[in-house]
């Protein structure tokens, strides 16, 4: 990566690569060089053309004009099956592996070894844990059938899938989204020996602090073009975070918005009124073991800790989905346990963390997916639709009217929804697991100025009971943070006392090593 | 609307426009364009067909008004799948219920009962049917598949020990009317009392499924089971609901067998469930729910029917209708799949 290298062609170059669907230019033109042992991060928001960039790389899609090379040969795979033979491997966030096959089986989806037509269960098992092990993960056993390993494992099976049959290329997309802080470090770690082998790696993402530590080059696309790239020759050195660091946060913000952002996350005058819901002692079935907080009118309460520790399962007992094995709950004036309809007629509702499998109905409309909870027993379109509309204003929602179906919503406008369904309600506290999971930079812009609207300019005052995984944006947006950790919820604390690291620290280790 | 205001004016395209530009704008009909088209191409193709070879007039009134009877029976147990295969479910006990729906029926007829009272017991032996799929379904978070599979066997049984395995034979009533051919003291009526009871129901189950909360929880509920649950809907009581209103509508379309039969048959019916959910299927509905329409299916139902007596009015067997219906099923749900992702 050193100057002076023109000798030895780029791992991967990319030159003016256009791509049109029917009358939207998707790409207009994009450079991308990645040189061997470089991360690469590509960044930009939703629909500034990452995902086509990476589909014509991967084969998915033929570029309109453009050329591409790999090792200084002309590269044009037919599919991605030809790319993957070339040396080329996608792991895309959904991961496309087989659930009910082994670990094995599926390293070697396509090219199993077989002997007279039979397959070599042996050799199978050899190659697939010699494919482990080489990125250092031999603890995952070759026989175990996939579908039961955790998502960071059934990652790593699906990299040594690409490693196996000698991909030289590695997309990565998104691959931190669905991880816990733990197996995202994990990640890191193999990123970094696969680098260190001489892999190239294109790392995309939403996540800039990510990509500043990890990568040595960026490029940031957006409306289909280069707007922004870390320069040729390497300042960085072996280490990664070379040339990403010399660029600040808010200048690649500035680069993938195209405006300046002004604040991040915007703060109104909050003022703190009645306690709306006090939990004490709350246990749940195996998670949460126990939480106890009180929330109140005009706060924001944040939950920070990994993912597993049992903050999904607590806002769901809290919202009546799973049961509450010992605890109080009082809601307002209301004690005791109750189902998911009386949560909504009481005023406490969830928007869950995973919008396509629990969040919407992503088959019906706008309108529909707004109202399910709050329809009258005789629905009027003709009252629904200006109803509807009203909130599509009030929340700037990007659509085309009440009737679209919501699966073709970005997921920023897909949350506005879900949130403005809780509103629609007149619900008063609001439970937000992971509210900004998989949506872009500017729509988590507008969902941070709608929290703190909520709780602010609303009369009067909602209260939020948030869970994120993304520390920046707890510490931003939240009045007080508790931690859970192993289903243990630790105090509430106003959050100017904590940091990224003290958050970290006691995520990992639970309140109690503070003395420590 | 320039119609309207000079009736004198000679027939320009304008007002065809506003009204065929009205027609388009309704959702009803663009829903179901592609099911629309194809029950005029069938019908279009036979018209052609039988007046080419046969001299025949599938157009006639007769025809249509006996076509119209004879869609009755699975019309009226596709209303109730709609419903079912609307909330991700299925049905496939339909053919069972209906033949135990004849059975009580002819049963009670035969035992002296009035006929108001065999109707409603028909009615009541298939929403007992629906009782026993919804609770089975609910309690056991059993998967439809499975629970209506055996209570497909479980009511052929009941229905056959009930009738000693054979037909029972019922006295004359009105009963025996509800689907016949009207006597011409009564042509006024335009059609016989069943298929007016068809497009009533009809007209119930599409306001229902449009028009109230309980139609959208079951929309919700097919589109996304754990969303629905988020959102406080009682997901199991809309179940029930679903598979008791599934089995009301398969009982009803027993009374209407048991009106063409005049009989009670036991092993009647038999593979008809497969022909409701194709006719469904055919009108847009999806097997893995949240969609659906009833108008969609009462046209799948027209375009099978239409395609049988085509088949039997041009004196082909039974095996080129079979072929036929078969080729339609999968050519009909194959396009809707690649008009959907052209709108997608």
């Amino acid at each position: 990566m050193a100057e002076g290298v023109e000798a030895t062609p780029a791992r991967f170059e990319m030159r003016g690569v256009r791509k049109r669907f029917g009358a939207t230019q998707a790409l207009g033109g994009v450079d991308l060089v990645v040189q061997p042992g470089e991360v690469h991060a590509l960044l930009g928001q939703n629909g500034a053309g990452k995902s086509t960039l990476m589909k014509v790389l991967s084969g998915a899609e033929r570029p309109d004009a453009g050329e591409m090379k790999l090792d200084g040969a002309p590269y044009a795979p037919a599919d991605p099956q030809a790319a993957r033979r070339a040396g080329v491997a996608m792991i895309y966030q959904e991961l496309s592996l087989a659930p009910h096959l082994t670990v094995a089986e599926n390293i070697l989806l396509g090219v199993e070894p077989a002997r007279r037509g039979l397959l070599d269960r042996t050799a199978m098992r050899d190659r697939a844990a010699r494919a482990l092990a080489e990125l250092q993960h031999p603890g995952i056993r070759t026989s175990t059938v996939v579908g039961t390993l955790p998502i960071a494992a059934q990652q790593i099976v699906e990299i040594a899938r690409a490693v196996a049959v000698g991909c030289r290329v590695l997309v990565l997309d998104e691959p931190t989204s669905s991880l816990a802080q733990s197996d995202a470090e994990a990640l890191f770690a193999l990123i970094a020996r696969l680098r260190a082998q001489g892999h190239a790696i294109v790392y995309i993402t939403h996540f800039i602090e990510e990509a500043q530590r990890l990568a040595d080059r960026f490029t940031v696309l957006r409306d289909g073009q280069t707007v922004g790239a870390g320069g040729a020759g390497g300042a960085g050195g072996a280490r990664g975070g070379g040339e990403m660091a010399a660029a600040t946060v808010p200048t690649i913000v500035d680069l993938m918005v195209g405006r300046r952002v002004e604040q991040l996350y915007p703060r109104g005058a909050r003022v703190r009124g009645e306690a709306l819901l006090e939990v004490d002692a709350l246990q749940g079935m195996g998670k949460p073991a126990h939480a106890s907080f009180t929330l109140h009118r005009g706060e924001v309460l944040g939950i920070a800790g990994l993912v597993g520790a049992g903050r999904t399962e607590l806002l769901r007992a809290l919202a009546g989905l799973d049961p509450i094995v010992t605890g109080r709950v009082k809601l307002g004036t209301v004690t005791g346990p109750a189902t998911p309809g009386a949560r909504w007629a009481q005023g406490m509702a969830l928007v869950s963390e995973n919008r396509k499998g629990e969040g919407l109905a992503l088959g019906l409309s706008v309108a529909d997916n707004l109202t399910l909870s709050s329809l009258p027993a005789i629905v009027r379109p003709r009252e629904r639709r200006p109803l509807t509309e009203r909130w599509i204003k009030r929340l700037d929602v990007r659509c085309q009217g009440p009737d679209q179906p919501i699966g073709e919503l970005s997921g920023g406008n897909q949350q506005k929804i879900a949130i403005a369904r809780l509103l629609h309600h007149g619900v008063d506290v609001l439970l937000l697991d992971e509210p900004t999971r998989g949506i872009d930079v500017s729509a988590k812009a507008q969902i941070y100025e709608l929290i703190d609207g909520l709780v602010t300019r609303e009369a009067p005052p909602k209260a939020v009971l948030m869970v994120s995984s993304y520390l920046p944006e707890l510490l931003g947006v939240c009045d007080r943070i508790a931690v859970m950790c192993r289903g243990r919820l630790g105090p509430a604390r106003p959050a100017a006392e904590w940091t990224e690291a003290s958050l970290l620290h006691e995520s990992a280790l639970g309140s109690d090593s503070e003395a420590a | 609307m320039s119609a309207h205001a000079e009736p004198t004016a000679p027939q320009a395209s304008a007002p065809r426009a506003g009204l065929a530009g009205r027609l388009w704008a309704s959702p009803v009909l663009r829903k179901n364009l592609g099911a629309a088209t194809g029950l005029v191409a069938v019908f279009v193709l036979f018209t052609i067909l039988l007046a080419a070879t046969r001299g025949l007039s599938f157009a006639d009134p007769d025809n249509l008004e006996t076509i119209l009877r004879q869609t009755t029976i699975v019309a009226l147990a596709a209303l109730g799948a709609t419903i079912v295969i609307v909330s991700g479910g299925i049905d496939l006990s339909v053919g069972a219920v209906i033949a135990l729906a004849t059975v009580v029926i002819a049963g009670l007829l035969h035992a002296g009962a009035p006929p108001a009272l065999a109707a409603l017991g028909g009615l009541a032996a298939g929403v007992a049917c629906g009782a026993l799929n919804g609770l089975l379904i609910t309690r056991l978070r059993v998967v439809p598949f499975i629970v209506t599979l055996g209570t497909m066997l479980l009511v052929r049984g009941v229905a056959k020990g009930l009738a000693h395995d054979q037909k029972i034979d019922a006295p004359q009533s009105w009963l025996n009317e509800l689907l016949a051919r009207l006597p011409t003291s009564r042509a006024w009526l335009l059609f016989p009392p069943g298929v007016w009871l068809l497009f009533l129901l009809a007209f119930a189950v599409g306001g229902l499924l449009v028009y109230t909360r309980l139609g959208r929880h079951i929309f919700a509920v097919g589109s996304n089971e754990q969303a629905a649950r988020l959102c406080g809907i009682p997901v199991a009581r809309v179940k029930l609901a679903v598979y008791l209103l599934g089995g009301f509508f398969a009982g009803a379309a027993g009374l209407m067998q048991f009106s063409r039969l005049t009989v009670g048959d036991p092993t009647g019916a038999n593979g008809l469930e497969l022909n409701v959910i194709a006719a469904v299927v055919i009108g847009g509905g999806s097997l893995s729910g949240g969609e659906g329409s009833v108008t969609g299916a009462l046209i799948g139902a027209l375009i099978m029917q239409t395609l049988q007596s085509g088949c039997s009015q041009m004196g082909w067997p039974n095996w080129v209708q079979e072929i036929v219906t078969g080729a339609i099923i999968v050519a009909a749900v194959a396009l809707d799949r690649v008009r959907h992702r052209r709108a997608g």
